[in-house]
């Protein structure tokens, strides 16, 4: 590792963080719509959902967050291809700059930009009636889960942004990260499912981390859902992980 | 310091394919200190290629390159404390304003007082106005002015500039053209490529005509002009060419021209 590599990292993250703060729509187009998703299941169908607890909205956050985070990096994608395809990129590579640095301060700036997004859903939810009686510890734990849910998700979005050719197609691999928690517990009980749809939605990810989540919020034992939404936030990003490291060296050697 | 006395760049036997494509296939060039060398080619020559391996974006497959007396393939990093690359398209973060530009790479290279180092930068290449700006209102030709200020940063000896005016207009042409003689006035060595034989004749003190992989030809402008039949003496009326008309009317001078874009574009 070079000895300028957490410098650069810095650097090149504040550059970054930077860009967020001059283009905030990429916060708002990235909240808009798990927030829509959050109203119209709230308002217009959750009536209707019989979930077996006592507020919808506190029963579909979970989801909500997992969306906003795959709503989320499909900018992290749009940002690393932009660097990739306007030169800047070359010209960090061709410096005496740490060279994983560049990649770095993307996976960083994803995961504050994530984090921001996230906070801004919990907190219109706050506003539709969200309530937790979540400790310290348990909040911890959410915001633990979701770190480690960005971070693995961040490191499938750098795969299509350094191999894509066009813009649309650096993000539109988060399309199905968005609906796959439609296929999952974060919108309805599972145990209404026919057969085969159930069995995958009781298996995918998506499904523990909710429920671990939601536990969580409401203060339920988290039983053995946590410890499999840790593995597979924790498979996921290792793997995602060394598939984008092994792109991230083809592309620059 | 490596031997002050090599040249500044030397390449034997340079070859590289992309799977059946034979791009390079044993180039030779050598590059004196604080010379301009330009590498003329037609688009596909493999211009690119040959700088993109010399800036360590790319490794060769057959064939040794030094760069600044450092090996591109086993000494990188020595490589790139020695160069700048200013690519195709400049490369300048549209999101940033000049300056912030200007000393984010100061602060990558790891030079001491980033801020002072981008003023003086931004006043050398009449940027201090814009400096405030962000790139993306920038003409055509400030970006790629602020574009190879960029690539001054830190003082390396030995500068890439991969078609540097490809896609400007011609006062921007001008201005980057006085940007590259004024650099090697201050001794740095530049190797530039370029499609344009105008643009070679203007700047450079060597030319090397690379074609299908291979260097055909390497010499002064007095020497490649040797190789063709003698000069015949005919009778022409010289009219102006358009681009001397159109110079004429907006003024040459590229330095009074950037105001002008930069008033369209604020």
């Amino acid at each position: 590792m070079s000895k300028h590599f957490l410098g650069d990292t810095a650097v090149l993250l504040g550059r970054s963080l930077r860009h967020i703060a001059r283009s905030p729509d990429t916060i708002i187009t990235t909240v808009v719509m798990p927030i829509a998703f959050m109203l119209l299941f709230v308002y217009v169908f959750g009536g209707a959902i019989n979930t077996g607890s006592d507020s919808y909205v506190t029963y579909l956050l979970p989801g909500i967050l997992l969306i906003t985070v795959a709503s989320g990096i499909a900018y992290t994608a749009y940002r690393l291809f932009m660097d990739m395809k306007g030169g800047i990129f070359e010209r960090f590579q061709s410096m005496p700059t740490a060279r994983s640095s560049v990649l770095w301060a993307h996976v960083l700036t994803s995961l504050v930009a994530n984090l921001i997004s996230l906070a801004v859903v919990v907190l219109v939810a706050l506003l539709m009636g969200f309530r937790s009686t979540a400790g310290v510890s348990a909040w911890l734990a959410v915001a633990g889960i979701l770190i480690l849910f960005t971070l693995a998700l961040t490191w499938i979005a750098v795969i299509p942004g350094l191999t894509a050719k066009t813009m649309e197609g650096a993000s539109a691999f988060s399309y199905p990260l968005i609906f796959l928690p439609f296929l999952s517990s974060a919108f309805v009980p599972t145990g209404t499912m026919p057969g085969p749809v159930r069995a995958f939605a009781e298996h995918q990810p998506v499904t523990s981390i909710v429920n671990a989540i939601r536990a969580l919020f409401t203060q339920q034992p988290v039983g053995t859902d946590i410890w499999i939404a840790l593995a597979w936030c924790a498979g996921i990003l290792v793997v995602a992980y060394v598939l984008a490291m092994n792109t991230y060296r083809r592309r620059i050697s | 310091m490596t031997t002050q006395q090599a040249p500044a760049i030397q390449v034997r036997g340079l070859e590289k394919s992309y799977k059946e494509l034979r791009v390079l296939r044993g180039v030779d060039l050598t590059v004196a200190r604080g010379s301009i060398f330009a590498l003329l080619g037609s688009n596909g020559a493999g211009k690119t290629t040959a700088v993109k391996i010399l800036s360590t974006l790319l490794k060769a497959d057959a064939g040794t390159a030094r760069v600044n007396g450092f090996d591109v393939a086993t000494q990188a990093a020595d490589v790139r404390e020695s160069i700048s690359l200013t690519g195709q398209f400049a490369a300048v973060d549209e999101i940033l304003t000049g300056r912030e530009n200007l000393v984010l790479v100061a602060r990558l290279r790891h030079v001491g007082n980033p801020g002072k180092v981008a003023d003086d930068l931004l006043e050398r290449f009449s940027l201090t106005d814009a400096g405030g700006r962000k790139a993306s209102t920038y003409s055509g030709g400030m970006r790629r002015r602020l574009d190879i200020a960029m690539s001054l940063v830190g003082n390396p000896p030995v500068i890439f500039l991969d078609e540097p005016t490809t896609g400007l207009d011609p006062q921007a042409r001008i201005e980057v053209w006085q940007a590259v003689r004024e650099l090697a006035a201050r001794g740095t060595t530049v190797l530039l490529t370029t499609q344009y034989l105008d643009e070679a004749e203007q700047l450079a003190d060597r030319i090397a005509i690379l074609h299908e992989g291979r260097i055909i030809v390497n010499g002064t402008l007095a020497e490649l002009k040797r190789l063709l039949p003698p000069a015949k003496v005919e009778y022409v009326e010289k009219q102006p060419t358009l681009e001397d008309v159109f110079l004429t009317l907006v003024g040459a001078d590229g330095r009074n021209g950037h105001d002008r874009n930069a008033g369209t574009d604020a």
